[in-house]
């Protein structure tokens, strides 16, 4: 991990990437490219750490933590650090605010535990699910949630995440725990369940895939607004014609 | 059964030629009749083949490779029967077989060479029992698909494990390399020029950790992707020293490459009429295979220098500008397919586009059928920052258009200079006409049904000459 260099609080977006050498197997630094671009061009600094095997995390250096997907060994090796480095510093991070943003494998990971089988991988816990790899087929599609982001003034339009998932594992959401939206077309937890992902305050998991935010780039603000501390309206809006292309593009793809 | 076999054949091709007639490429339209008739056709065909067959598979460069083994094969004076189309699948190669079907159980042919998808290996190895089988390549592909790396890797090591083929791989690549443990009648490839050595690995690269004990790999050359010069520091794994290989290797632009080739029985010079690393390893792939074959050096030196680019790969086309109202006059413009479908593989067409200098007119067409992956995640792997201050126009079109340009603009791309036209006829016209002078070429990188549907319209256009000759 780099060290930290002084940050003034919200002129600066501090985003860390665990294991963005292992968990990025769907492309996941569209997500990265994403929030710095949208930090520069509002002149917010930006500043990107990395924690990867090994490495201990420090929950109270950073404002957002991301962990994309991998390949089922990769994620194994990830998993057993993840316990060993760096439940702890993610769960100060969680406690005190800053985002946690597990996509596809990363996802799995911030459950309680991933069941291949006999074998169970175990998860740190900051989201209350519970992920298994049954029989039946892969869960691959284009997909499209409405988001349940409560504190969002965002207009119906905006409440839509659009993009890709692919995973064998089927994830379920313990009494009590809100997923992150409900699925208007696709597969989401389980194929069945007709909820997507799982969120509690500023820990959200989800299965739509690798670049999710350049696909909708309303979340990505909203991301960088929470992450920030900022309120509504305080984001500077960018001018995001291709963007609204691209996310009707990935609407459309889904049939929605 | 000889007899019922020639019948199911005829029925066969007719069926093709009826999918012909419909507008249909044909490809493997009859293979797959013939193969419902009869399940065991394709090995039943193959075993008429007097020199047997070799197979070709790679994430990437399986057509290109097969394409310049034929170069060289033919000029050793050997009959090919080969599946130019590049339909690599069960159907695409039986539809191939039967093509080379003559009356009385003969071929028009004498070696089978046969580009094979990465997924349907194992199914046509055991049908063909193949004398040589290269391995090329294993970069991440269409993940929605292929599934993971590590999944196709398993399946072409038990191909290895029951075939008496002999092996042709690929030294750089440490997944593919790692195939050839414990046999000693391995041709491995690979280059030696630490000039071409990247600063560090690219982002998208893949087996980064040792096939055998885990511990993360050490490159002491990086050239593509993941391909270079590697050890395990734990297991004390290695790359294995090629028989076959590549040094001084000069690269030419978007046009051409020159290399000097070394094989067992010594030196030779290839000057490629293909650009980029990517295409001297594919040279180098088809001299290796041809070295397994026999094929004295010298003519394969030549096969190579002669080779041209497959359909759709570094293919050059002229169109033709019509005058415009305005009073330009009626011009030609010289349009070049280089086609991208997966991280690696575009990184090297961006790389060969960096290589040529001035600022550059793009048409980008980013389809998400089946046969390019529907997800189309996989742009973020690539690296088009490395065009992001050489790009003078974008033209984006496709059934993704809009996905394509996101990323163009997020790699640093000025909007103003981003443009989106999701009809790709009107998108070609218009990325042409728009031309700074006289001699700027127009550069079109598309995924794989983008490229078959940009040619269909060159053809229409009277551009370019079917690809299905």
């Amino acid at each position: 991990m780099a060290d930290s260099a002084p940050a003034t609080p919200g002129s600066t977006l501090r985003v860390c990437a665990l294991y963005p050498d292992l968990m990025n197997i769907y492309a996941d630094r569209g997500n990265l490219i994403v929030l710095e671009r949208r930090c520069a061009w509002r002149g917010i600094g930006f500043q990107l750490f990395s924690s990867s095997l090994g490495e201990p995390l420090d929950g109270g250096e950073h404002d957002l933590f991301y962990i994309g997907g991998g390949q089922d060994r990769d994620q194994r090796l990830c998993a057993e650090d993840l316990i060993e480095n760096k439940r702890e510093g993610l769960r100060a991070a969680a406690a005190r605010g800053a985002i946690v943003l597990g996509v596809c494998g990363g996802y799995q990971l911030l459950g309680h535990s991933y069941a291949l089988g006999e074998e169970e991988i175990p998860g740190v816990g900051l989201l209350d699910v519970r992920t298994v790899r049954e029989d039946g087929p892969r869960l691959i599609g284009n997909v499209a949630i409405e988001a349940s982001l409560d504190e969002m003034d965002a207009n119906a339009e905006e409440r839509v995440l659009a993009g890709f998932e692919n995973h064998g594992g089927r994830t379920y959401l313990a009494e009590g725990q809100a997923p992150l939206g409900r699925v208007l077309k696709g597969y989401g937890n389980d194929g069945r369940s007709g909820v997507e992902g799982a969120r509690t305050a500023n820990t959200i998991g989800t299965y739509l895939h690798g670049p999710l935010l350049p696909k909708n780039v309303w979340f990505a603000d909203w991301l960088i607004s929470r992450a920030l501390g900022l309120g509504p309206g305080e984001l500077a809006p960018l001018e995001d014609g291709i963007e609204r292309q691209t996310h009707r593009s990935a609407r459309q793809a889904a049939g929605v | 059964m000889s007899a019922t076999l020639q019948v199911k054949l005829a029925l066969a091709r007719a069926v093709g030629a009826l999918s012909r007639l419909r507008g249909g490429g044909a490809t493997s339209v009859p293979g797959k009749v013939l193969m419902r008739l009869q399940p065991d056709a394709i090995g039943a065909l193959g075993a008429r083949l007097r020199m047997g067959s070799v197979l070709v598979s790679a994430t990437n460069g399986k057509t290109t490779t097969a394409t310049m083994t034929a170069a060289v094969l033919q000029r050793a004076g050997i009959e090919l029967v080969h599946n130019q189309a590049g339909a690599n699948m069960a159907g695409g190669i039986a539809t191939t077989l039967i093509g080379a079907s003559r009356p009385h159980g003969s071929m028009a042919g004498e070696l089978g060479l046969f580009e094979v998808d990465e997924l349907w290996l194992a199914s046509l190895a055991a049908q063909l029992r193949p004398r040589v089988v290269l391995l090329g390549n294993l970069f991440r592909d269409q993940l929605d698909r292929y599934g993971e790396l590590e999944t196709i890797a398993e399946s072409w090591k038990r191909v290895i494990e029951d075939g008496a083929a002999q092996l042709v791989l690929n030294a750089d690549d440490p997944l593919v390399a790692d195939l050839g443990r414990g046999r000693s009648d391995v041709v491995y490839f690979g280059l030696e020029d630490d000039t071409l050595a990247l600063p560090g690995m690219a982002h998208a690269a893949d087996a980064k950790h040792c096939r055998r004990c885990g511990a993360p790999y050490v490159f002491d050359a990086v050239y593509l992707g993941h391909l270079g010069h590697y050890h395990c520091p734990s297991c004390g794994q290695s790359r294995p020293a090629p028989t076959v290989s590549a040094g001084e290797v000069r690269l030419e632009g978007v046009r051409a490459a020159r290399f000097t080739l070394s094989t067992p029985a010594g030196q030779a010079e290839v000057s490629l009429a293909l650009p980029g690393l990517y295409n001297v390893y594919n040279a180098l792939a088809a001299a290796a295979l041809a070295t397994a074959l026999e094929v004295p050096l010298e003519t394969i030196a030549a096969g190579l220098s002669s080779a041209r680019a497959a359909f759709g790969r570094a293919e050059s086309v002229g169109l033709a500008i019509p005058a415009t109202a305005g009073g330009a006059a009626a011009a030609r413009r010289e349009l070049r397919i280089m086609l991208i479908k997966n991280p690696a593989g575009a990184n090297e067409v961006l790389r060969t586009l960096a290589l040529e200098p001035g600022e550059h007119d793009l048409l980008g067409v980013l389809n998400d059928q089946i046969a390019d992956g529907r997800d189309v995640s996989w742009i973020w792997d690539a690296d088009f920052e490395l065009l992001a201050d050489r790009v003078r126009l974008a033209t984006c079109s496709g059934t993704r258009a809009a996905d394509l340009a996101a990323r163009l603009k997020y790699a640093g791309l000025d909007p103003s200079r981003i443009h989106i036209q999701s009809d790709l006829g009107a998108a070609l016209r218009e990325a042409a006409a728009e031309r700074p002078d006289a001699d700027a070429p127009l550069y079109a990188l598309p995924t794989y049904t983008a490229m078959l549907s940009l040619r269909e319209l060159l053809v229409a256009r009277g551009e370019a000459s079917s690809a299905w000759s």
